[in-house]
């Protein structure tokens, strides 16, 4: 299986990264474009047959390491092969 | 005193953290490898300064579960002093030992520069050789250094005072002009609950003789070594 992870920061917590990109945009006369937020992509692949197994594996890695809770949410989505 | 300076791929603040401890203070420091298991005979551990595993995923993400990390956090239960450094406190937040993130600096950019902090708390072993409000003037480098914790937390910081350090003026002014990363409250060190564990951003160790500037950071040596 596949599994698709976006990491986002939480809302409420500033994005510098996205205000930053906002006014470039902004500058380039997209004027219309705004409430830029950017976060991360995690591709990865999973042996597992079980989806719940699957899943729950997931969820702990990405608790553990992939993100930082107190700052960062995550959704994923699972692609069989 | 015996002193562990800890060692990661990455680690760039290593040889001057050793060189705070063993040729400005005469101390009995060694080099800790990331791979060792054991902290038996050390009194004290340090977690540098640098760009442990590149500052993949997050800065100090990895280091963490690095096998010397689950010592290091056992020592700290324990009750004996570990002090972090830059990426050493980002490290700290990421494996739990102090509360709140470290995130990227507001205005993107790496500061480099001198910066002062005020002494918000003097009764902390790293801090009784410094007066309450002490002014020290000491550089920071980094990119991530931008303090996050969430509401109730920065009440529980205050009310245990548990915030160490806040970046100011050179007279002790709190503004956002001399806030240099965003810092949630000008938050520049913290130590746990407990007051064991310390971390923050500045570099002391870079300013302990003259010749770099400023010897204000041996305050925080001299107190740690007086304490232990």
């Amino acid at each position: 299986m596949k599994a698709v992870i976006k990491v986002r920061l939480k809302n409420g917590i500033l994005d510098p990264q996205g205000k930053t990109v906002n006014n470039a945009l902004h500058h380039l006369g997209f004027g219309s474009i705004n409430d830029v937020r950017i976060g991360k992509l995690i591709e990865l692949t999973i042996k597992e047959k079980k989806q719940d197994v699957a899943r729950k594996k997931i969820e702990e890695a990405c608790k553990k390491l992939l993100t930082n809770p107190i700052i960062e949410d995550f959704t994923y989505e699972l692609i069989e092969d | 005193m015996k002193i562990g300076v800890v060692v990661f791929p990455g680690s760039n603040c290593d040889h001057d953290m050793f060189h705070a401890f063993k040729t400005v203070n005469g101390e009995n420091v060694h080099f800790i490898w990331h791979q060792d298991t054991s902290l038996a005979s050390f009194e004290a551990v340090v977690l540098p300064g640098g760009f442990s595993y590149g500052d993949y995923l997050r800065a100090g993400a990895i280091a963490r579960f690095s096998p010397i990390m689950k010592e290091v956090i056992q020592f700290a239960r324990e009750g004996k002093p570990v002090l972090g450094i830059c990426n050493g406190f980002q490290i700290l937040t990421e494996s739990g030992l102090l509360p709140g993130a470290l995130r990227r600096n507001e205005n993107l950019r790496f500061a480099c520069k001198h910066v002062y902090i005020r002494t918000e708390n003097c009764q902390t072993i790293f801090t009784s050789r410094l007066q309450k409000g002490q002014i020290l003037s000491v550089p920071i480098a980094h990119g991530e250094g931008n303090y996050f914790i969430d509401e109730i937390g920065l009440k529980k910081l205050e009310d245990s005072q548990q915030i160490v350090f806040r970046y100011c003026s050179t007279v002790g002014l709190l503004a956002d002009e001399f806030n240099p990363n965003g810092s949630l409250d000008h938050i520049a060190g913290i130590t746990n609950k407990e007051g064991n564990v310390l971390g923050m951003m500045p570099h002391p160790e870079r300013a302990v003789e003259l010749l770099l500037g400023s010897q204000d950071g041996r305050y925080i040596f001299e107190s740690l070594i007086s304490q232990v």
